[in-house]
C-alpha cells in the first residue's frame, strides 16, 4: 500500500515569488525573512522523499465559475497546465505544466465516491495559484506527478467545517489504501483571516489577528474539537470576508489526523498572517 | 437584479486581455457590446436568453463603481481583481504599492462593522 509520508498545510500568498525575486533594493523589508521561512518549510517536504503529491486547493474563478460550480472536484488528467492570464498579470506567476497521475486520480475518485463523497471530476483541468503557489514554495523543481483536488471556499453555500474535516479523513484513507508502493505527500493551502475587496483589506495585519493566533494554536495542537466548536461560516466571515479559506486547513488536519503538528511556523505580513504546518504520520516520525 | 450576470461580466472581462483593454478605454461602449454579444454567450454556438443587467448594474459597470458593485453583492474576489487589473499600475506609479487597494478599502469604510451584502447567487 502507498505510504503517506507528510501532510503540509499552509497559506498561499500569490506575491511570494514576485516579492522575493525582484531586485533586492525594491524588495519589502520582510522579503529575506519570508524566503528563509519558506525554504525551511520546503525542507520538511524534501526530507520525506515523496513520489506523488496530492494537492488540495481552491479555484479562484479561473476554470470554475457560477454557471457550473462543484463543491469538491478531482482532476483526472495526464497533465495539467497552470496559471491563467490574469494571475500572470496580477501576481507575475509564470506558466507551468504539472505531470498528473491518472491511475491514482482514478483510484482516489472511486474511493472517495465509495466513502460517500460524490466528487465532480475534470479531465481537462487548468490549475490556478492555489496549487501553483505551493509548487513554487515547497517543490519549485516541479518534478513530481500530482493529483489535484479542488474545494469550494468561495461561492456560498459551502459545505460545513465538519464536512471539510471528514473529507480530509476520507482522503487520508484513500491514500492509505492505494495499492502502490509510492510515497505520497498531501499538500493543501488556504488562508487564515483574510479580507479581499472589502473595507478591511490590505491593513497592517490580517483582518482578525486574534483569530489568526488562535487558529495557529488549534492547528499546532491538532485540536479539531476546538475548531469545530468555534468555527462556523458566520464566524469566519466575521473574521474577514475571505476567511473561509481556513476550511482547507481543517481539511488538511483531517488528512493528518487530530495530532500535534511536527513543524509550525508563521510570519506576520502586511495584510495577512502566513502560516506553515507539517505533520508526519506517527509511525514514521522517528 | 442579476448578481450572477454582474459576476459574469467581471469574470469574462478580467480573464481576457482584449476585453479588459476595451473596458478600460471606453467602458460605456464596451458594456453595451458585452450586453449584446459577449454576456449572452454560452459557447461558440449557443446563446442564452435568460439574463440581463438592471440600469443600476449597467451604470456601476460603466462607471467602474466598485463600491456600488460591492453593495449589490458582486463577488468580492471578482470585484477586486477586475479593478486591480485596471487601476493598480497607474496608482502604483503615482502613489506607491497598494495605494489603489487602500483607497478601495477606504471607500468601503461605512461597511466596516456591518454585515456585508451577501455574495450568494
Ligand atoms: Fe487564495
Amino acid at each position: 500500500m502507498a505510504q503517506l509520508v507528510a501532510t503540509l498545510a499552509s497559506t498561499h500568498h500569490p506575491f511570494y515569488l514576485k516579492a522575493t525575486t525582484m531586485p533586492p533594493e525594491q524588495q519589502m523589508p520582510q522579503a529575506p525573512e519570508w524566503k528563509r521561512k519558506v525554504e525551511a518549510y520546503r525542507e520538511t517536504l524534501a526530507k520525506t522523499k515523496p513520489d506523488i503529491l496530492v494537492m488540495i486547493g481552491s479555484d479562484h474563478f479561473h476554470q470554475i465559475f457560477l454557471d457550473n460550480c462543484p463543491q469538491f472536484l478531482i482532476g483526472k488528467a495526464p497533465r495539467y497546465d497552470a496559471t491563467f492570464y490574469n494571475e500572470e498579470r496580477e501576481f507575475g506567476i509564470p506558466k507551468y505544466v504539472l505531470e498528473g497521475d491518472e491511475a491514482m486520480s482514478r483510484f482516489m475518485h472511486q474511493h472517495l465516491m465509495d466513502q460517500d463523497f460524490d466528487f465532480a471530476f475534470s479531465n481537462e483541468l487548468k490549475i490556478d495559484h492555489s496549487i501553483i503557489c505551493p509548487i513554487i514554495t515547497v517543490r519549485p523543481q516541479n518534478d513530481l506527478p500530482v493529483v489535484p483536488i479542488y474545494t469550494n471556499i468561495f461561492a456560498p453555500p459551502l459545505p460545513s467545517p465538519r464536512r471539510f474535516y471528514n473529507l480530509g479523513r476520507a482522503i487520508r484513507k484513500a491514500i492509505d489504501d492505494y495499492p502502490s508502493d509510492s510515497r505520497v505527500a498531501a499538500i493543501g493551502t488556504g488562508h487564515l483571516s483574510l479580507e479581499l475587496g472589502g473595507p478591511r483589506q490590505f491593513m497592517e495585519t490580517g483582518p482578525d489577528p486574534v483569530f489568526d493566533r488562535q487558529a495557529i494554536e488549534w492547528l499546532r495542537n491538532g485540536d479539531i474539537e476546538a475548531i469545530l466548536d468555534n468555527v462556523t461560516h458566520e464566524s469566519m466571515i466575521k473574521s474577514g470576508n475571505a476567511t473561509q479559506g481556513f476550511l482547507n486547513f481543517i481539511l488538511m488536519l483531517g488528512v493528518a489526523g487530530p495530532e500535534n503538528a511536527d513543524y509550525v511556523d508563521n510570519l506576520d505580513l502586511f495584510h495577512t498572517m502566513e502560516a506553515y504546518f507539517t505533520w508526519y504520520p506517527k509511525e514514521q516520525a522517528a | 437584479m442579476s448578481k450572477y450576470y454582474v459576476n459574469k461580466f467581471l469574470f469574462t472581462v478580467d480573464r481576457d486581455p482584449e476585453y479588459l483593454k476595451r473596458y478600460i478605454e471606453d467602458p460605456k461602449s464596451f458594456v453595451a457590446t458585452w450586453e449584446q454579444s459577449i454576456g449572452p454567450k454560452l459557447n461558440d454556438a449557443e446563446r442564452s436568453t435568460v439574463n440581463s443587467l438592471t440600469d443600476a448594474e449597467r451604470e456601476a459597470l460603466v462607471n467602474h463603481d466598485y463600491v456600488a458593485l460591492f453593495e449589490m453583492g458582486a463577488h468580492f474576489f471578482l470585484n477586486l481583481t477586475m479593478y486591480i487589473g485596471i487601476y493598480d499600475e497607474p496608482y502604483m506609479t503615482r502613489s506607491g504599492p497598494l495605494s489603489f487597494q487602500r483607497e478601495f478599502a477606504a471607500k468601503l469604510q461605512h461597511w466596516r462593522d456591518k454585515d456585508y451584502p451577501s455574495v450568494e447567487t
